[in-house]
């Protein structure tokens, strides 16, 4: 009999104080609880982290690798979005 | 990302080969991009990638076996507490192999029912037994050495969620190559039966660790288009001479004698190692080695014993979820 699957979750880890939660990889569990134990025992082993978050892969819409163009080109033709596009008199110093 | 569940839903023409897209995936694989699972790639460098990260992922459990047997039997309570740390760490590595494998579309309880099947490999190295302590100590020291000369150059590889598993598990894995080589220190300076015990544990092992890299390049079937892909950096070849030159020093240090008469430096210092006998390795790798039986059968029955756990857990998360909705529509 084929094993049946058990729900996939994306694990993200808070390694220091003050940083960002980050993606570290993903897990099987069947609920939340065991999901965070798993990640304890498969990602933190080695102090790693100070927190942790698993979310169902299920919950997480991606943008589609296919689009991308259509995404983020509209960003790259904006120069006047960044603080180099302006000239500031050298006199005036660091701004 | 390693997610499977992040892979948009499949296309038609996921398992076609198109020369069009195969040109341009080329293209990016020259350029030293990084593929994800949601990129378009031709059909053969899916049925590759999850063909090899499926095996290594078996590889990593079942590899947790020869060692394990020795967990109960570890001389003092530290090395007890080293080696059951590092069985933890196989089995984690394991994981993060299936993870990265099923990005690319098979579930990890499609990809274990093959092994148990008997349909997918592992390494074969993992087939001969552990009839001594020191051959804990020549595990880590060798097959993990081995293990990392082979793992590095995957950092690398053109697949991202094999790479990004492969950073992770070289970070780890150079505690067990320590300890393993500090078990065999411990040995040589110890009395006489300590070190021909030593001695026995590299005899048996030297040869089938050299067949750790694979079929030597001339007759290696997979090894063409795996380099085009960036899959493969190295030749089976080049890097058994990288392992074999990184560890006669080791052996020289510890005083063992490596079990090849015809071994001898050339003129550029590489250590040049004598025929291997790849009847051997076609034999274990058809199932005919000391262990497969063994090994298989022990996977199979820890398979069987674990049902009930997952049944149990998943029926409790049935449970909870169905009671959450009612609890909502009240």
């Amino acid at each position: 009999m084929a094993t049946p699957n058990t729900p996939l979750w994306e694990v993200f880890i808070r390694s220091r104080n003050g940083l960002a939660h980050k993606h570290v990889g993903s897990l099987h569990a069947s609920d939340a609880t065991m999901a965070l134990q798993a990640a304890r025992d498969i990602y933190t082993r080695r102090g790693e982290g100070l927190s942790i978050w698993v979310v169902p892969s299920s919950t997480i819409t991606a943008s589609d690798p296919a689009e991308k163009g259509m995404m983020f080109e509209p960003a790259e033709s904006k120069i006047y979005r960044h603080p180099t596009f302006y000239e500031v008199p050298e006199e005036v110093g660091h701004m | 990302m390693y997610t499977q569940a992040l892979n948009t839903a499949e296309t038609a023409d996921r398992d076609l080969e198109d020369a069009g897209k195969a040109a341009q995936f080329q293209a990016r694989i020259d350029a030293e991009e990084r593929i994800e699972p949601n990129d378009w790639m031709p059909a053969a460098y899916r049925k590759t990638l999850t063909r090899q990260i499926s095996q290594h992922a078996h590889s990593e459990i079942v590899g947790m076996l020869p060692e394990g047997n020795w967990i109960t039997r570890a001389p003092t309570l530290r090395r007890k507490a080293a080696l059951l740390a590092k069985v933890q760490d196989e089995c984690g590595h394991g994981l993060y192999l299936y993870a990265a494998a099923e990005t690319l579309g098979s579930s990890r309880e499609e990809l274990v029912d093959a092994m148990l099947a008997g349909k997918a490999k592992y390494s074969s190295i993992f087939n001969y037994p552990t009839l001594t302590w020191a051959d804990i100590g020549t595990i880590g020291w060798l097959v993990d050495g081995a293990a990392i000369m082979n793992q590095i150059p995957l950092c690398r590889c053109s697949y991202g969620p094999y790479a990004r598993a492969m950073i992770r598990v070289c970070k780890e894995e150079s505690f067990h190559q320590r300890q393993g080589y500090e078990i065999m220190v411990t040995l040589c300076r110890g009395s006489e039966e300590q070190k021909a015990m030593a001695q026995d544990a590299l005899n048996r092992w030297w040869w089938p660790v050299l067949m750790m890299f694979g079929p030597p390049d001339a007759t290696s079937q997979h090894s063409d288009t795996s380099t085009k892909w960036k899959i493969k950096r190295f030749s089976n070849d080049e890097l058994r001479q990288k392992f074999v030159d990184a560890t006669v020093p080791q052996a020289q240090y510890l005083g063992l004698t490596i079990p090849d008469p015809g071994m001898a430096q050339d003129a550029d210092g590489h250590w040049r190692y004598s025929e291997i006998d790849w009847t051997e390795f076609k034999q274990v790798l058809a199932g005919n080695g000391p262990c497969n039986r063994d090994r298989m059968a022990a996977r199979r029955k820890a398979h069987e014993e674990g049902a009930w756990v997952r049944e149990a857990a998943a029926s409790y998360a049935a449970k909870r979820a169905q009671r959450q909705t009612a609890q909502a529509a009240e």
